[in-house]
């Protein structure tokens, strides 16, 4: 069976591997190693994309279930936002919560980054001024092995804060489309 | 100074700071160093914090980690392990394997070429197993296919004929001279005896209060994100290069091309990104493998484990029974201190034997005591490998020795942090070694600092049932390797005007960055040292000369070293152009800033691209440390660390008394760390260890049965979460150690050690149960008989 996604708004028709996960689709057959392997179990959060909208872990969705859907993943994320200024040392403009975690040092091996990022985006969007407590609440799902986690909140929360200042900074298309109901807040 | 404390780093290094000058700092804000030479506020020197030049690379998610590499043509290979803990193997028939559509090859024992097996301080591991296996989860064979699914299934033809046996999984049992010997030369791997005092006629003098304890410690994994992965790829002429993630190239690659029976030249180890490391990167897992079928196939060979495998391919901290005996007078001194220590090495001895080292020297912890006995020893059984991790066998005995003074404490009715200032070591202090402190030991300072933090306020709305405590441990660790082991790192730096006329430093150098951001410091030090603001970092590969391993907290002090020598000599030579070129001649103290030649008054005498021209300097510097000295068989005494760090923590528990729950409420650390560096990264590995500490108090645990791994996947092995974790405060104390580059202290293991300790104190606080083991479960806290809270 042949499968069609759209991924980061590019159509791909692809080659169905029985068994495979849109991860393992996304990583080693579109190249795009940005969604993370680290337990393939659906527990750490490293493979976080986006599933027509819905944040997902990507380890457990199986590429036919992504068939005829729309993918979007840490790529996408950064140069969304023309104008905002490049990152000094970045390739390009970075999303204000990549450039806060970057900051706020919440980058160690980075393993988790992706992951996290994504998951921070989808809050951000859903819940613009979280407190500390809803990020260590909401972003649980995501495992960081390094950090001890105190800098990924901060990051998080100085990225609201940045959004918060300038929403534009965040331009319309930061956030996904709408989550659709079954993800809004408890 | 130490007689034998001669260090090879020049005199002219950094003054002792003094406390006045620098003060208990948060990790924010620290200020620029003083000393000679240094941190005159060049942007992104050391001590600033700037961000990490892979940060965008990580957050968008383009930075390549081993487990992201592919090639042309490449082929997938996965590894077929025991499902047990002890078997004979009769026979292993790989021919339906062979034969499945999509195989290419399948390796076994016997198509090893070279030295059937590996382990970098003693060579006893299989690099398949041969005759026999010894844990659950050994490697047997090698599959490589067209693609990761076709491997996977012809994985599953091989038929092993095994012969099934009974596990040695207790290291006591292990050492009774009954028990079958798992290796050779017996179950013992090693064992390190200290003797101070009047433990070295055969005697421990008597004490006012004696109290005794036996301590357990379960099997922590270190659980980094980014599994084992890479790829080999062959190179003409008969090579192979491997990239790979790991923790020092050099020693992978000497123990790769031996295993290949290839000269070494024809092996080439290149680092791949690693997705964190603690310790479980030292030795070799996939590499031989991959090779060994690149070679044969003469195609790139891909590896990638799965996260159960993971739990298999690499080493765990050991687990140990500690019993110990303190004696100390009616007023809290410490009189004594006896230990006895085993570690429950596991199938193979990875760095066991210095490990069992490290757990004896580190028996007593960071207090004075006179007369010491310690007898630790490292066992082999049929349990998975433990070896390196964070801590390097401190961890264990730290949870034993702070779960005693605990109990000192309660016998002697008196505070647990007064009872650890009577006894803190301070400069000059002498260790269970003979080794004297000859730098600054603020252990005291650290305590009170933890001490003087606020506490969080109590929870008004605490369901009844739920009790808080309040504990703190404190801790020192050896920072580099110790016992006579030179370990030096290599750097080159390289001066030039880059071709759009600014001035470019390079440094290279072969240091393994796990993540911790020893590459962000490498920079920082050329910034400071060569006051140019283009710096260039390049990895290098295994044909440059070794920085050693990126463990033991070393990297920074040794590497950092290294580089900070050969900016040294790239300034020579820069002041000797300024001479040629006729200036007014520099004075020695004459130095480069700002892409400048900054005279003694700090004007610019010369603009440094106008000095260079179209010159290219090239220094290369090894920094050897100070010397070490192996420990006396019998007394285990000796000079034989290059350094210790000292750091403590508070934590703070709400445990539910009914359900048995432990809830962290809230953690601090304070650390000397010498000379910050960089201190938003001393601050992220601060917390990061400490959460690895919590982690193994409340947590972690491979749990085992008969020898099989009960739990190898991120849903039965758990790791604390966000959720699970309160906000870690972070104060950073800078002692200058005379005797270090800048004054620095590796820091990157301590904040794992003693917050495992603090936890189960904080613990023990709550609710007046003993705690002797780790991870604590809520039945420990709910089952038999409870003595009542403290008031
Ligand atoms: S890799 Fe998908 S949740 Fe861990
Ligand atoms: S930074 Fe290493 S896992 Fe999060």
């Amino acid at each position: 069976m042949d499968i069609t996604v759209t991924v980061n708004g590019k159509r791909h028709d692809c080659e169905d591997g029985p068994g495979e996960s849109l991860l393992f689709l996304l990583r080693e057959r579109l190249g795009l190693i940005g969604p993370k392997n680290a337990c393939e179990q659906g527990e750490c959060g490293s493979c976080s994309v986006w599933l027509d909208g819905l944040l997902v872990n990507s380890c457990l969705v199986l590429s036919a279930q992504a068939d005829g859907c729309s993918v979007r993943t840490v790529e996408d994320l950064a140069a969304e936002v023309p104008e905002r200024a490049p990152a000094a040392g970045a390739a390009g403009a970075l999303h204000p919560v990549q450039q806060a975690f970057i900051d706020a040092g919440a980058v160690q091996c980075g393993f988790c980054t992706p992951g996290m990022v994504v998951t921070a985006v989808d809050l951000l969007a859903r819940s613009p001024r979280p407190s500390a407590e809803d990020v260590r609440r909401e972003m649980a799902g995501n495992i960081c092995r390094c950090t001890g986690y105190q800098k990924i909140v901060d990051a998080v929360l100085l990225a609201a804060e940045r959004m918060a200042a300038e929403p534009a900074a965040a331009g319309p298309s930061a956030a996904p489309a709408p989550a659709a109901p079954e993800v809004a807040l408890p | 100074m130490t007689a034998q404390g001669v260090s090879t780093e020049t005199a002219e290094s950094i003054g002792t700071k003094t406390a006045e000058s620098i003060g208990t700092k948060t990790a924010e804000g620290i200020g620029t160093g003083t000393a000679e030479g240094i941190g005159t506020g060049t942007a992104g020197g050391i001590g600033t914090s700037p961000g990490r030049s892979d940060g965008p690379a990580k957050v968008t998610g383009s930075f390549v980690y081993s487990s992201d590499l592919a090639a042309e043509d490449m082929v997938w290979a996965v590894t077929l392990r025991s499902p047990y803990p002890s078997a004979l193997i009769h026979s292993i028939d790989t021919t339906d394997a062979q034969k499945f559509p999509g195989v290419l090859d399948v390796i076994t024992h016997a198509d090893i070429p070279g030295r059937l097996l590996f382990g970098q301080m003693k060579v006893d591991q299989p690099v398949l197993a041969a005759d026999r296996v010894r844990y659950h989860g050994e490697a047997v064979a090698v599959v490589a296919a067209v693609d990761l699914e076709t491997a996977r299934a012809a994985a599953e033809l091989i038929r092993v004929d095994y012969d099934v046996r009974e596990p040695v999984t207790d290291a006591a049992r292990a050492l009774d001279p009954e028990c079958e010997w798992l290796h050779p030369d017996g179950n013992l791997v090693a064992h390190t005896r200290i003797r101070r005092g009047a433990a070295s006629t055969g005697d421990l003098p008597a004490a006012d209060v004696v109290v005794r304890g036996s301590y357990s410690l379960g099997m922590q994994d270190p659980s980094f994100l980014g599994i084992e992965s890479g790829l080999a790829v062959p190179v003409a002429g008969g090579g192979v290069e491997l990239h790979i993630a790991t923790q020092w190239l050099h020693v992978d690659q000497e123990q790769v091309a031996a295993c290949l029976g290839l000269p070494p030249d024809k092996v080439v180890l290149k680092h791949a990104g690693v997705g964190g490391a603690f310790g479980a990167r030292e030795d070799l897992s996939l590499h031989v493998h991959a090779c060994l079928l690149a070679l044969r196939l003469n195609r790139p060979v891909k590896m990638v484990y799965t996260r159960t495998e993971s739990f298999f391919g690499h080493v765990h901290r050991h687990p140990a029974v500690l019993h110990y005996e303190h004696g100390a007078t009616s007023d809290g001194a410490l009189v004594y201190v006896k230990a006895d220590i085993v570690l429950d090495g596991g199938a193979y001895a990875s760095s066991s034997p210095a490990i069992a080292g490290n757990a004896a020297t580190h028996a007593v912890g960071p207090y004075a005591v006179p007369h010491v006995q310690v007898d630790s020893r490292a066992v082999y059984t049929n349990n998975p490998p433990a070896g390196a991790m964070r801590g390097f066998g401190t961890v264990q005995p730290c949870f034993a020795y702070e779960s005693q003074m605990d109990r000192l404490a309660t016998a002697l009715g008196m505070d647990p942090v007064e009872i650890r200032l009577r006894n803190a070591l301070e400069e000059g202090a002498t260790l269970p070694t003979g080794q004297v402190l000859d730098s600054p030991a603020p252990v005291a300072e650290l305590l009170e600092t933890l001490r003087g933090l606020p506490l969080p306020p109590a929870d008004p709305a605490a369901p009844e049932g739920v009790v808080r405590g309040v504990g703190y441990a404190a801790c020192l660790k050896n920072i580099g390797f110790s016992e006579g082991f030179d370990d030096y790192s290599t750097a080159r730096v390289r001066l030039e005007v880059a071709g759009d006329g600014a001035v470019l430093a390079t440094v290279s150098s072969a240091a393994a960055e796990v993540g911790q951001g020893v590459l962000g410091v490498l920079r920082q030090i050329a910034v400071t040292e060569l006051g140019v603001g283009r710096v260039e970092i390049r990895q290098e590969d295994s044909t440059f000369g070794t920085a050693g391993p990126t463990s033991a907290s070393r990297q920074t002090y040794v590497t950092g070293g290294a580089v900070r020598e050969a900016c040294r000599q790239v300034r020579e030579e820069v002041l000797d152009l300024v001479r040629q070129a006729g200036y007014e001649d520099p004075p020695a103290a004459w130095r480069l800033r700002e892409d400048g030649v900054v005279d003694d008054a700090g004007r610019q005498a010369a603009g440094l691209a106008d000095v260079l021209g179209t010159r290219v300097i090239e220094k290369t510097a090894e920094f050897h440390h100070r010397t070490t000295f192996p420990l006396d068989r019998e007394t285990g005494q000796g000079n034989s660390a290059m350094q210790f760090g000292f750091a403590a923590h508070r934590a703070v528990v709400d445990v539910d008394l009914d359900l048995g729950l432990v809830r962290l409420i809230d953690l601090a650390i304070a650390q000397d760390v010498g000379k910050a560096i960089n201190p938003s990264a001393i601050a992220g590995q601060l917390q990061g260890g400490t959460v690895q500490g919590a982690g193994l108090a409340l947590l972690e645990e491979i749990e085992l049965a008969g020898g099989q791994v009960l739990n190898p996947s991120f849903s039965g092995y758990l790791l604390p979460t966000m959720a699970d974790i309160p906000p870690i405060r972070v104060e950073i104390l800078e002692r200058a150690d005379p005797h270090a580059p800048y004054g620095l202290r590796g820091i990157g293991e301590l904040p794992s050690i003693s917050a495992t300790a603090a936890v189960a104190g904080a613990v023990r606080a709550a609710t007046g149960l003993d705690v002797t083991r780790v991870p604590i479960r809520p039945h420990h806290l709910t089952v038999g008989t409870r003595s009542a809270p403290r008031p």
